[in-house]
């Protein structure tokens, strides 16, 4: 069975026909529990989101700020495993519809298998997956599976990649590019700089694919500068501040559906 | 003056220049620490073949660290070592007190070419934080050294020398509140400050070019102990023996014996509580091939590859990973790899401070008490050489708990300043 990649390809492609930005969440799975999780993923498709990236927990976030790494304490406190990860792909977008992919630091895959792990996902309708911690100088072994089974490969480009890197990069890469916005780890953030405009242009450069920027969005006029210069905007731990906010696991989820719905009119310009 | 202390290895075989160590090692690292990570990389080669660095850095190693540093037979402790001779290479002398000094010279130089001015640094014991603080107050470098919660507790005293010597210490709150959670967090200071930020990395473990970067520094050690034991001994030991954590002092030891096929390389892990306990540090002994802190190694994890929470009750061993050079040396047989209880290296702390005076660092009991076992098993014609990595005085607290050391009065005092931390050492010891 064949990963939806195609569904992610298009998705962006019809956000671009429509003249805006797509709106990009980033959940955990596992968070707070696996049910609400997956409730919470299908809330921000509800509310508007045209992706969602579903976050497997680790030990280990290197890349992320405190408010992911608690709530990827919790998850794995819960015990959550990869076959829940796989579960909440599975179910979100045989919801939705939806183009859901995986985020994920790269030594759980590398453990798990690298076929068993991408033959799951595509089976449980998964579109690709971003490894922000795997350089495309190792990614070829992930790379030969995931075209196998019709995923896509994300990579992350930072403002300090240079112009000669940015294009071996996005010539691995698949479905769209992750833009950083800026020099740091995940987490909410005043502003957006202007690193990331700048990235964005010297990508494009490089490269046809869409080009989404996150690490610090997190409201509408945020999202909506964004849109102005980007294909996509990706939102995750103001998602997960939201969450860790709510006073029970029904406010939760629809505190994750009315940002999505705020952050959706951000990126059409409608802040 | 004519002797060189900077000494890379002069065959560099391994690494390959991906920094492979065969099956490990490379580069597993985000996408906004790959130009300074190559940065470090061109700047190291370029300096090891000028002669100006080395000149520099061999300047410092004499006037400054005290190189070389000596080597002493402990007859009245090899006694209880099966009658083996038994030879300690004396890291501890160094300035700062252990082995870290040799590393952390070297890579402030480098910081300085690469007209860095803000040096980061994570710790366990203490150690590579305070040598890390004491060259970046000789070179006039702002340090920030990031220390898990636990250590901090069990380590306060280096955490006042860090201070003293002008370092801001952030205790980590984050997972295990230990050595593997301070690395995250330096990781993740130095994503954001990159661009004016070197991070000083205190072990043979990490991206290329670190664990060839830092091996090279401390290959002095060895270098330096094979031509005194020649000398005072007049043959090569048969087995060199060192502590492993992330494996720094045991590489710079092993390192100029590897072609020496006669010479065991013997590393011994931290086992905690007792490999059997799952409460322990023993990464190559009990661990599997993943990837942690930038490179492929041996890492403590689970079946899904979540890192498990490492234990021993000296903080300079207790992480998850271990240098893959080590991995390496392990996979090809050449090294061999043991693992020592708490309650071992106490007891072999306990032992060289009583036979020899001199109190090792709780890391460098490790080797000691597996020195004692590679003695008994070799005889009274063996001959051992072991890397007294680190001097003892930071441990003070955590032995004086361990063996009931303190007043009556004074261990009231003690524990009631004392915090968790300490406390659970202390139970978790008897």
């Amino acid at each position: 069975m064949s990963g939806n990649i195609q569904l992610l390809n298009d998705t962006l492609a019809a956000a671009r026909n429509e003249e805006r930005a797509a709106l990009v969440a980033y959940l955990p799975a596992g968070f707070p529990t696996v049910d609400v999780g997956i409730e919470a993923v299908k809330a921000a498709f509800d509310g508007g989101a045209d992706v969602v990236e579903v976050g497997l927990p680790h030990s280990d976030p290197v890349l992320d700020g405190p408010v992911i790494q608690t709530a990827d304490d919790i998850a794995l406190r819960g015990g959550v495993r990869i076959a829940d990860v796989m579960r909440t792909v599975r179910e979100a977008h045989a919801a939705t519809g939806k183009p859901v992919l995986v985020m994920t630091y790269w030594n759980p895959i590398d453990r798990y298998g690298v076929e068993r792990f991408t033959s799951e996902l595509a089976e449980a309708g998964g579109a690709g997956c971003i490894l922000p911690d795997l350089p495309v100088e190792e990614a070829g072994l992930w790379r030969e599976h995931a075209e196998k089974h019709g995923l896509a490969t994300v990579f992350v480009v930072a403002p300090s990649s240079k112009d000669a890197r940015l294009a071996k990069i996005t010539a691995a890469g698949s479905g769209f590019v992750y833009a950083a916005s800026l020099m740091g780890v995940t987490g909410t953030r005043e502003s957006v700089g202007e690193q990331a405009q700048d990235l964005v242009r010297r990508t494009r450069a490089t490269t046809a694919l869409p080009v989404c920027v996150g690490l610090g969005v997190s409201n509408p006029a945020q999202a909506a500068e964004v849109a102005a210069f980007a294909d996509g905007v990706i939102v995750g731990s103001a998602f997960v501040k939201r969450m860790l906010d709510a006073p029970d696991d029904g406010a939760a989820v629809a505190a994750v559906r009315e940002l999505a719905g705020e952050l959706a009119r951000g990126v059409r310009g409608k802040s | 003056m004519s002797s060189d202390y900077f000494i890379p290895d002069p065959e560099g075989q391994v690494p390959n220049t991906e920094g492979y160590f065969g099956a490990f090692g490379g580069k597993f690292i985000p996408e906004a620490l790959v130009a300074a990570v190559d940065e470090v990389a061109v700047e190291y080669e370029k300096a090891k073949s000028d002669p100006a660095f080395a000149s520099e850095l061999n300047g410092l190693m004499v006037d400054y660290t005290g190189r070389p540093s000596a080597l002493t037979e402990v007859s009245r402790f090899a006694e209880h070592a099966g009658g083996a001779r038994v030879f300690l290479k004396r890291e501890d002398l160094n300035h700062t007190g252990s082995h870290k000094i040799n590393n952390v010279l070297g890579q402030a130089l480098l910081t300085k070419r690469m007209g860095k001015t803000r040096v980061i640094a994570e710790t366990g014991a203490g150690q590579h934080g305070v040598a890390t603080a004491t060259a970046c107050a000789l070179f006039g470098l702002q340090c920030t050294i990031y220390m898990g919660e636990i250590d901090t507790q069990r380590q306060a005293l280096n955490v006042a020398r860090m201070r003293m010597l002008g370092a801001e210490v952030v205790a980590v709150k984050s997972g295990s509140r230990t050595l593997k959670d301070a690395i995250n967090e330096a990781f993740r200071d130095w994503v954001a400050n990159v661009d004016r930020t070197h991070y000083l990395f205190g072990t043979v473990a990490g991206p290329h070019p670190f664990p060839a970067m830092v091996r090279d520094f401390h290959r002095v050690i060895g270098v330096e102990a094979r031509r005194q034991i020649l000398e005072r001994a007049g043959r090569l030991p048969d087995a060199a023996v060192a502590c492993v954590g992330g494996g720094s002092n045991a590489i710079g030891l092993f390192h100029a014996f590897i072609p020496d096929a006669g010479v065991r390389l013997v590393g011994c892990e931290p086992a905690g509580h007792g490999i059997e306990t799952g409460e322990h540090a023993a990464t190559l002994t009990a661990g599997e091939p993943g990837i942690l802190h930038g490179s492929r190694s041996y890492v403590l994890q689970d079946d899904e590859g979540q890192i498990t929470e490492p234990y021993s009750i000296s903080a300079g061993l207790d992480y998850p990973g271990v240098g893959p050079e080590h991995s390496y040396l392990k996979d090809s047989g050449r090294g061999e790899y043991r693992a020592v209880t708490d309650d071992a290296a106490m007891q072999a702390l306990r032992l060289l401070s009583r036979t020899e005076g001199i109190i090792p660092a709780i890391e460098s009991a490790h080797a000691l008490a597996g020195a004692l076992e590679v003695g008994r098993e070799l005889g009274k014609d063996g001959l051992i050489l072991v890397n007294l990595s680190g001097r003892g005085d930071k441990d003070m607290d955590t032995a004086a708990r361990y063996f009931g050391l303190y007043d009556t009065d004074a261990r009231v005092e003690a524990d009631a300043s004392a915090d968790n931390g300490a406390a659970e050492i202390q139970g978790d010891a008897k």
